[in-house]
């Protein structure tokens, strides 16, 4: 397997796992809850990734299958006492599921088209839900507090949940390679380019997107399930925000579309900037509005984002910046 | 490049390195603790969460004023505070007081403004063995995941609206039906959903029973699927869409002998309304009209603790530029009080030490009576505070005038029914 | 039956403006094949700009809608030079996002300048019964407001010069060029014109409806959900689309909990999309 020698791949794997492990020696709380958000939007933005990088499709949506996927892991866990570890899978599981059923019927539409349906969707997710007793409406569903006596107290419940995640961020990495370095992901990147090309040369593109879209919603399910669990509760207004799937999407976007690197590196260097932003008296009211100008200026000038700058102007860095 | 991946590594040793330290220096007879908490000095939540915390740092300023809480051993405690702003936004609030807990080391804790942020806090307080007060957070469900450290300052959802069943049935003793129209959020469909239990069990009908999305600014579909002879519409939810529906309540001349609303219609800006705003019932959480004194504690047999009524709003007023105190206010600086009688009765700072007083806790203040639910399902639950009602009726000069209506001992004037 | 009558009675009112807001979207679309995402920002904006006008200057609010109008066209030709402009030939991601941008740094400047406490326009335009209905002056005039402006856009289109220029690139943009029209002109002309008919929506709606920065995004929805009813692309269809989209909103109620309607509308929305993506009006 000469593909696990590309140094691109490392970069990116070495990345979150020295992350993580580093919080995992120090053993600090607050690290560790500052490192737990960052690691949540690096595992969404690579998912986004998969998807929208990849495909050239855009998900206004992404959150939905955190929240859907989140609320029914959440579900297993408080209501059915199911271990968080199988709870988490159900959850990403159920996203995967919905998303091939809405990927069947909503990816035969081309580009636009379904941009547009996909921004309605966090809309209907969250009215769904609020009215959906089983999963406790406009109330949410809590866990008792015992619960984590489980997992040996609230405490080592919320470092195993980081741990968790933590994985879960890697495996999004891994993943992310394997389709991109795969047949598969050479007929996503075709579609991209030019569909109808692709669909002459053989590629099954309404197959192939839902199959992207399947991987991609998969891990937000898993995520959710874990950020909902270590908050000891879910309402509808926290699972489906719209705000958050903006603020993914301007991460894929500042760190590099179609990248591996690139969604990794636009997580966390938004984090920190937000971070920065917010203790500043002057910018904590415009963050929204500079988020907005980062993403301008993406778009017309730097459409590759910030990894793709450098690939651009630096040739040899290349094999690095995967 | 290769510098690159180890940008974020570099960082959080660095960080590492950084964020321990800060503790407390403390001397044998005098210690100085820090209360911790968030404010929404920004976000939509913003307005009520400020006047919250004014009204905390007001208890800090008179504590400390006075010398700090003594202890029976003869230590003499001093509060500081620490605070960041969550922008109104749960995810924030888990970060922040598990920041507080471990690098500013507070020892207790006051929640945040509003349920869903007091209830993400609360259980970071819990995980890490803290005492928290909750204040502005009136759902019940918080008290309901066996918490043992987290206490509730406020009336609870489930009692919020329960007394203008009580007024309705007192002034139409006919009345039958009873339409509800509430927010579709946490806080509001607990309060809706304890009153129709209530109202079923006290022999009324609720023929309509229907939850609006928060941000709705169209009531006409509720308004117009009102069914015929209704006696009294009630629910609402927040400021902004309770206001709204109380205004095309008025509109659509909605034929209802009462009106009784949530949050909105105790602040003074409900009065923008006019005419809408006549005769429109709500509960308050305190009011600077209401009449709790130590007088009135001492025929209960039950022990005053703090500043009274006057007091109170002379102090508030004297430091925030001649402002009215709202019951955010109020709750802030009982949530300060409630923490130190704690404090005081048991003598020490020690976690467990303090929450045996809480359990014990039974007393009066300027914001009303405090006692707390002690049954391991229910802990921490406020049972002896109770809501006042208010209603807005036409003063002399023809302007609206907020006046106390329920319960009886408290009210300042009658209520009357709506002619629609 | 007496709540049947008047929910329809309310809905079609309110869809009268929905159909405006929807026309803006509809003609950029059908124009430069950009879906705007900053509409329901823009929406946002001519709610303030009438709240401002009316609070300040004690301006009638349809009075004030002229100076909307004016603001707003200006405002849509220089976001088109801005954030457009450039990407124009860049294919739908770009100009998403683009324009996704604009949104963000609307809402942001907004939210700093504005707050998100809710604004109200006191203005009454008294009320008028017949029979179980009552309608509201102000939802009257709203809705005859956007006749006007609708009737006033067919005659622009279909007989002024611009107007033609407008139809003729939206037809065939190389074609036009070819017959000497400046695209570039012309599609910025279009995007203000969007621009301006989101914004009037927003101040119509801002006479009954109470708003924040953020109120436009439920317009913008429901602004999509009628687009594709009456086929992206198709003014006229957005107007239809959205008296039916208004008519099912005054129409659902009376058989289902009120909270499920953004339900519906969506699930319609994706059937429409899936089944017949030109619209259930659409022409091709």
């Amino acid at each position: 397997m000469h593909n696990w020698r590309q140094p691109g791949f490392w970069v990116s794997f070495l990345l979150v796992f020295l992350g993580g492990l580093v919080v995992l020696v120090l053993r600090q709380d607050t690290l560790r809850e500052t490192a737990f958000t960052i690691l949540m939007f690096v595992g969404l933005a690579a998912s986004l990734n998969i998807l929208m990088g990849y495909t050239g499709y855009v998900n206004f949506g992404h959150i939905v299958f955190f929240g859907l996927g989140g609320y029914f892991g959440f579900f297993l866990v408080s209501e059915l006492g199911w271990p968080l570890y199988v709870a988490a899978l159900g959850g990403g599981v159920l996203s995967a599921i919905i998303a091939y059923l809405i990927g069947c019927a909503v990816l035969r539409l081309r580009g636009a088209y379904f941009a547009l349906a996909t921004i309605g969707v966090n809309e209907a997710a969250r009215a769904f839900v609020s009215n959906f007793e089983p999963f406790g409406g406009a109330t949410g569903l809590y866990v008792n507090f015992s619960a984590y006596e489980r997992y040996g107290g609230a405490g080592q419940a919320l470092w195993l949940t980081f741990i968790l995640l933590w994985l879960v961020a890697l495996a999004v990495v891994v993943v992310s390679y394997l389709v991109k370095r795969s047949r598969f992901g050479l007929g996503l990147s075709a579609i991209r380019e030019d569909e109808d090309t692709a669909m002459v040369m053989g590629v099954n593109a309404p197959m192939d997107k839902t199959k992207a879209f399947l991987i991609s919603a998969f891990f937000p399910g898993l995520i959710g399930t874990l950020y909902f669990f270590k908050n000891g509760n879910v309402e509808p207004d926290d699972a489906f925000r719209f705000q958050m799937s903006l603020e993914v999407l301007v991460m894929v976007m500042l760190g590099g579309k179609g990248l591996l690197l690139g969604p990794i590196l636009g997580a966390f260097a938004y984090e920190r900037l937000r971070g920065y932003l917010i203790v500043s008296p002057i910018f904590k009211n415009l963050h929204l509005a500079l988020s907005g100008g980062i993403l301008l200026l993406i778009v017309l000038f730097v459409p590759g984002g910030g990894v793709g700058w450098f690939r651009d102007r630096f040739p040899r860095l290349r094999r690095w910046l995967e | 490049m290769k510098f690159w991946k180890y940008y974020p590594v570099i960082l959080l040793v660095v960080l590492g390195l950084l964020l321990p330290g800060a503790a407390s220096s403390a001397s044998a007879a005098e210690k100085t603790i820090t209360i911790g908490f968030t404010a929404s000095q920004t976000g939509s939540l913003n307005v009520e969460a400020i006047r919250q915390i004014n009204g905390l740092n007001l208890w800090v300023e008179h504590v400390n004023k006075a010398g700090g809480i003594k202890l029976k051993d003869g230590t003499v405690i001093k509060i500081a505070t620490k605070f960041y702003d969550d922008e109104s936004n749960k995810d924030r609030v888990q970060e922040l007081y598990t920041r507080l807990i471990n690098n500013d080391k507070a020892d207790f804790l006051i929640s945040p403004y509003s349920s869903p942020l007091a209830d993400a806090a609360a259980v970071i307080a819990q995980q890490y063995k803290k005492i928290m007060i909750t204040t502005g957070a009136a759902s019940d469900s918080t008290y309901k995941k066996g918490f043992t450290l987290v206490y509730q300052a406020y009336t609870p959802a489930s009692r919020y609206l329960t007394g203008s069943i009580d007024l309705l049935q007192k002034l139409d003793p006919k009345a039958k039906k009873v339409a509800v129209i509430y927010s579709n959020d946490k806080f509001s469909t607990d309060v809706v959903t304890a009153m129709k239990k209530y109202a079923e069990g006290k022999g009324l009908q609720v023929p309509m029973f229907e939850g609006y999305d928060p941000a709705t600014t169209d009531f006409a579909p509720f308004i117009n699927k009102i069914p015929a002879g209704v006696d009294a519409v009630m629910g609402g939810g927040h400021f902004t869409d309770t206001t709204t529906l109380a205004r095309q309540l008025y509109e659509k001349k909605v034929p209802a002998k009462m009106i009784s609303l949530l949050v909105a219609p105790p602040e003074p800006k409900f009065a923008e309304l006019g005419e809408a705003c006549i005769c429109v019932t709500g509960s308050s959480q305190w009011e600077p009209l209401c009449k709790y004194s130590p007088e009135a504690a001492k025929k209960e047999g039950i022990e005053w603790f703090g500043p009274t009524i006057p007091e109170f709003v002379k102090a508030y007023e004297a430091k925030f530029n001649k402002q009215e105190p709202s019951y955010h206010s109020a709750g802030g600086y009982a949530a300060g009080l409630i923490l130190q009688k704690a404090i005081e009765s048991a003598g020490s700072i020690d976690t467990a030490k303090v929450a045996a007083a809480m359990d014990k806790e039974n007393m009066y203040t300027f914001y009303g009576h405090i006692k707390f639910n002690t049954a391991p399902k229910l802990h921490g639950l406020q049972e002896g505070h109770e809501m006042v009602y208010i209603q807005w009726q036409k003063g002399k000069n023809g302007k609206p005038e907020k006046v106390a209506v329920w319960p009886a001992a408290a009210s300042t004037g009658k209520a009357i029914l709506c002619k629609r | 039956m007496t709540q049947i009558l008047p929910s329809i009675v309310d809905g079609l009112l309110i869809g009268f403006v929905y159909g405006v807001a929807a026309m803006g979207l509809t003609l950029i679309w059908g124009v430069m094949r950009v879906i705007n995402l900053g509409h329901g920002a823009t929406m946002a904006l001519g709610m303030f700009c009438t709240y401002l006008l009316f609070a300040h200057f004690a301006l009638n609010p349809y009075l004030g809608m002229v100076a909307v109008v004016i603001l707003s066209l200006l405002f849509g030709v220089i976001i088109y030079g801005v954030a457009l402009q450039r990407v124009i030939q860049a294919g739908y991601l770009s100009t998403l996002l683009a324009t996704f941008a604009v949104n963000m740094i609307i809402i942001g400047l907004g939210t700093w300048v504005f707050t998100t406490s809710p604004r109200n326009i006191d203005f009454s335009a008294g009320s008028i019964t017949i029979g179980p209905v009552i309608l509201q002056g102000t939802r009257l005039l709203a809705a005859l407001a956007a006749v006007v402006i609708t009737g006033a856009l067919y005659l622009f289109l279909h007989f002024t010069r611009p107007g033609k220029a407008i139809r003729a690139v939206s037809n065939n943009r190389a074609a036009a060029e070819l017959m000497g029209i400046p695209s570039s002109y012309v599609l910025a002309l279009a995007f203000g014109l969007g621009t301006m008919l989101a914004a009037v929506a927003g101040g119509l709606t801002s006479t009954f409806f109470p708003f924040t920065i953020l109120s436009g995004s439920t317009y913008q929805l429901k602004s999509f959900v009628i687009c594709v009813l009456g086929g992206l692309g198709n003014p006229l269809g957005a107007l239809l689309g959205g008296l039916f989209l208004g008519g099912l909103e005054g129409i659902i109620p009376t058989f289902m909990p009120v909270s499920w309607v953004p339900v519906v509308e969506f699930v319609l929305f994706v059937l429409v999309l899936v089944v017949k993506p030109t619209g259930l009006l659409g022409s091709k």
